[in-house]
């Protein structure tokens, strides 16, 4: 079971202003796509599409199985992608059970989310907080929350906006060896926006740049 | 001076002495308040929480006319309900004038607008990242919104109780459609109004501090849960 990405001739405007202007670019490996770009290039518009949390004004984003057929864009397909915003989307309750909101959902049994939970949040370094209120977190223990959230629920594509933004360079080196060893595993599409050369250098097989609205590969 | 003394120590003497007409009419109170409220936020707080998630067209509209709802009063609502229950009314075949039943539908009519409409404002603050992460988690369209009724919980309780302070103190609407009939319809805010008119003021008066009581914890309740909701939200 492998999903593909393909994005083709993709437009999107906000008022009069063009953001993403024929955007065409095939996601099909199992790698870390980290994609690059000033501010208000559109690289957290472009995710949120790829996603599928935003529709575009024109053109198609489709995820292809194996057998590449193109999959309806229904609750089966949302739940093997998702999406981490850079202020992370915190619920008003515990680390643990922000963590667990995925797996609950998907009706996991209580044994189940707890095992899964606590592996991630160690993972994370983040168990001894679990029964802290979220929202007291700092900005750096939010974005790894917001890592440990997503990577529970195993997606087959992960789309993480800005993930080291705010994050010390101790915990910058912790989420790139978390990346690395969910590459390793080679069940994730991960595709990455950010300012942070040093990491996207560090943790990206593939670095992509968003200029005036189209996708580059940095050779 | 003398006899205001004297009430007062009657009245005392009703509360700790636990008197039987007395315990009667704080229980029904509580029955038809709390059957109120309890429907009113039933039907309430997902009528909010959908006007809170959705837009269409005469959304607003009907925002404008919960919000005439919670400033309704009361004796209209009585008023009201009268002419539909009363026996030459269209309702009238139903028997309802003067029962508890009657009652309840009033009080339900003035918490309503006041549970609806709170929860609307209280859902439509969740802010719209915590939507799209529930959908990105993977969370169904129902999923979601029983997320976003969660994350506004303290806005919606603060709602209800609102609703529950409305309903204990009013007494326009449940002695029109109630009659203060002793024993079966009489209850704390209608006693007193009725009571203190015959001059009798130990009944009323004890009735009086157990209402205050009462609305004392409603605010204490309150204030708790918005000293959690800032705690909470930095
Ligand atoms: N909902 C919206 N309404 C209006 N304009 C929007 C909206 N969302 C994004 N934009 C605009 O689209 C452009 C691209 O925004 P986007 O957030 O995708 O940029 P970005 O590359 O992620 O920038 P940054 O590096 O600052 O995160 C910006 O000019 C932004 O102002
Ligand atoms: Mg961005």
């Amino acid at each position: 079971m492998s999903l593909k990405l393909v994005i083709s001739n993709l437009w999107k405007g906000y008022g009069d202003k063009t953001v993403l202007k024929d955007l065409s670019y095939v996601f099909d490996e199992k790698k870390v796509y980290v994609i690059m770009g000033p501010n208000g290039s559109g690289k957290t518009t472009f995710l949120k599409i790829c996603a599928l949390l935003e529709t575009p004004d024109k053109g198609e984003v489709h995820y292809y199985n194996s057998t590449n057929k193109i999959l309806s864009k229904d609750i089966n397909l949302l739940r093997k992608i998702t999406y981490v915003f850079p202020e992370v989307g915190i619920f008003n309750t515990s680390v643990f059970d922000n963590v667990a909101y995925g797996l609950k959902i998907r009706g996991f049994n209580k044994k189940e989310i707890n095992s899964k939970v606590e592996e991630v949040l160690d993972f994370v370094g983040l168990s001894h907080k679990k029964k802290q209120n979220a929202l007291t977190l700092s900005s750096g223990e939010a974005k790894r929350m917001g890592l440990a959230r997503a990577m529970v629920i195993k997606p087959e594509f992960l789309f993480l906006d800005e993930p080291t933004a705010f994050v010390d360079t101790e915990n910058t080196k912790l989420i790139e060896r978390l990346l690395i060893q969910i590459k390793e595993q080679k069940a994730t599409t991960i595709v990455i926006a950010t300012h942070d050369s040093p990491f996207a250098f560090t943790v990206g097989d593939e670095i992509l740049k968003l200029e005036n609205g189209k996708i580059f590969e940095v050779s | 001076m003398d006899f205001l003394i004297e009430a007062f120590k009657q009245a005392f003497l009703l509360i700790v002495n636990l008197d039987k007409e007395l315990l009667e009419i704080i229980l029904l109170s509580l029955k038809v308040s709390l059957s109120a409220l309890l429907l009113a936020s039933v039907l309430g707080v997902p009528f909010g929480a959908f006007l809170g998630m959705k837009n269409f067209p005469g959304r607003s509209f009907i925002i404008i006319f919960l919000n005439t709802g919670m400033g309704l009063p009361p004796v209209v609502v009585g008023l009201f309900l009268y002419m539909l229950f009363s026996r030459s009314g269209p309702l009238g075949f139903l028997n309802l004038l003067y029962t508890p039943t009657a009652m309840v539908i009033a009080q339900f009519i003035l918490a309503f607008p006041i549970v609806a409409s709170i929860s609307q404002a209280s859902v439509r603050k969740v802010s719209p990242i915590i939507k799209l992460t529930a959908k990105t988690l993977g969370a169904t369209p129902f999923q979601i919104a029983l997320t976003l009724i969660k994350e506004a919980r303290y806005g919606i309780f603060t709602g209800i109780l609102g609703g529950l302070g409305r309903v204990m103190a009013e007494v326009g609407a449940i002695l029109i459609v109630g009659g203060n009939i002793a024993g079966y319809t009489r209850v704390m805010t209608t006693t007193i109004a009725l009571e203190t008119d015959k001059g009798n003021f130990e009944l009323a008066l004890a009735l009086g501090i157990i209402l205050l009581s009462i609305s004392f914890l409603i605010n204490l309740l309150l204030y708790y849960i918005q000293k959690k909701e800032i705690r909470t939200n930095p």
